[in-house]
């Protein structure tokens, strides 16, 4: 583990990974999110699905405190974030990866310092930082880009550099926003089988936010095969569960919570048309 | 079309100038808070004071030159050019060499540190780094406040000096004076007061240029429109309060410590 007070967590706390309560919050005068409330398992993927500014990146935001709610508990890893002062955040975010829908690099930054820039502020030994920061640039298959700075990557390549921040300190918990948006598939596809390696390899909790349903399906049909490397089509009745669950949202609230097959058949006519 | 309203540009008014002090009450504490970016505070005090010393050096060599013309024009009609070294000296030490350093600063390092800081955040840097665990504050505002303050005052102390020699030059070879009798009155004509007041200044006037200047950047929305706005916005609020607080400063140094 990369920080001390990461090995302190109790196991309890670890189980509920995320939990909100009846969050509501809204800008201006208008509501944006209404009564959320929803919980993010040990190990569990939540996709969060809905059109544009239905809220969904606004829940990851909250999830990381960067966002106060109006009203409603959020919990991470056992504490109560929305009281907490954001001098005390800051240390709770350390156990937390995000990858930001545009990547978010530090553009002034090298790829190595990007990725190692945890890793930097707690002071660890340069060789140290320099072969986990390898490590995980072998994990998004990019080691070679060390010496780039991130205007001279493709849009895809930065968001596999961001990946690599995000796991660099191995976090309890990973939240994806739009990680394959403007992507082309073959990218995306690399995206998500990262994603499905990181979840099924180091069993690491996540909030994954997505436009693009078939990448939402794709992560709950598939599983890594770490023998052959690379994320395979779970055959019928063969394999247990991805523990990959949906949320759908529509007008500020959650209107679907569930695994895949219950969301393929909701009676629901705007789930349908959504899927449609 | 919304309706323009008064409470509503009142109460927004407000709260900048609350989150403008809360800001700059943090860029201080924050020097007393681990961690501390000594690095970047190092980093910051050569982009603004090795950075800025062309435009500090040709400001003051030029205000210095021009002063002594400007003065000695008017001294020969009373029989007084050789007072042409205090009156420059004077001028420079508690006026122009602080307030023309700062105004040059603030045009290149507030706007710098506005479009900086504005890219970051509008790009989502500003809440990466918050998401990496790192006040945005500590790191990205204090080393570039104090850094600004202690550079600002190291510059004036440059322009003094070249705005003295650009009048020295003046004064001996266009206006035929001794150059011992420049350098003689304008020595001393100086006294504690007006150096201290000549020196404090800037430290003000840094911390202005500094606040501002991440204030404007970190309130950046909108783009790459907004980042141009905060720009601009930055450059215009630093150079205004550099010249109000200068004012209302100059009165208070001259009651702490008066001047002859």
């Amino acid at each position: 583990m990369a920080n001390g007070v990461q090995n302190d967590l109790a196991a309890d706390e670890r189980k509920q990974t995320i939990v909100f309560e009846n969050v509501s919050i809204g800008f201006e005068g208008y509501p944006v999110l209404e009564e959320i409330s929803f919980t993010l398992e040990h190990g569990e993927t939540k996709i969060l699905l809905g059109v544009s500014g239905s809220g969904k990146t606004l829940i990851l935001k909250l999830a990381l405190g960067l966002i106060k709610p109006d009203s409603g508990r959020i919990y991470v890893l056992g504490r109560e974030i929305t009281q907490m002062k954001e001098e005390d955040l800051f240390g709770l975010r350390r156990m937390i990866g995000m990858v930001f829908q545009e990547s978010a690099l530090f553009d002034s930054l090298t790829v190595e310092e990007n990725v190692a820039y945890r890793l930097y502020e707690e002071h660890i030994a340069y060789e140290e930082i320099h072969r986990r920061v390898i490590e995980a640039l072998r994990f998004v298959e990019l080691e070679d880009t060390v010496g780039l700075y991130p205007p001279e990557l493709s849009g895809g390549m930065r968001r596999r550099v961001a990946i690599a921040r995000a796991i660099i300190t191995e976090p309890h918990v990973l939240l994806y926003d739009s990680p394959t948006g403007g992507l082309d598939p073959v990218t995306s596809t690399t995206i998500i089988e990262l994603l499905v390696k990181q979840r099924d390899v180091y069993k690491t909790s996540a909030l994954l936010v997505t436009h693009r349903l078939q990448d939402a399906v794709l992560m709950a049909t598939h599983y890594f095969n770490r023998q052959a490397n690379r994320m395979e089509h779970i055959p019928d009745g063969q394999r247990g569960d991805t523990h990959t669950r949906f949320i759908l949202l529509r007008d500020c609230r959650i209107i679907f919570q569930g695994t895949a097959a219950e969301l393929a058949n909701s009676p629901d006519p705007y789930i349908r048309d959504y899927l449609s | 079309m919304e309706l323009f309203s008064p409470t509503e540009f009142a109460k927004d008014k407000v709260l900048a100038v609350q989150e403008y002090a809360l800001l700059s009450w943090h860029s201080l504490t924050n020097l007393f808070k681990q961690p501390r970016y000594l690095a970047d505070m190092l980093q910051q005090a050569d982009l603004i004071g090795v950075g800025s010393l062309p435009i500090v050096i040709l400001t003051g060599f030029f205000t210095g030159a021009v002063l002594a013309l400007q003065s000695a024009n008017s001294l020969t009609r009373f029989g007084a050019l050789s007072f042409t070294g205090q009156l420059v000296s004077l001028s420079m030490v508690r006026e122009l060499g602080p307030v023309l350093t700062g105004l040059m600063v603030a045009g290149r390092n507030a706007s710098g540190m506005a479009s900086e800081l504005g890219s970051m955040k509008v790009t989502e840097q500003i809440d990466a780094m918050r998401a990496l665990g790192t006040d945005p504050e500590k790191k990205l505002v204090t080393p570039r406040v104090i850094s600004t303050m202690v550079m600002l005052f190291f510059l004036t102390i440059i322009s003094d000096l070249v705005g003295l020699t650009g009048g020295s030059m003046v004064a001996v070879l266009l206006l035929r004076l001794d150059s011992n009798e420049y350098w003689n009155y304008a020595w001393r004509s100086l006294a504690m007061g007006d150096i201290f007041q000549g020196l404090a200044k800037p430290v003000f006037f840094g911390f202005i240029i500094a606040t501002v200047g991440c204030y404007y950047g970190l309130s950046a929305r909108g783009g790459t429109q907004g980042v141009g706005r905060a720009t601009t916005q930055a450059v215009v609020a630093a150079s205004v309060l550099i010249l109000v607080v200068d004012f209302f400063l100059t009165r208070l140094l001259m009651v702490i410590v008066p001047v002859r």
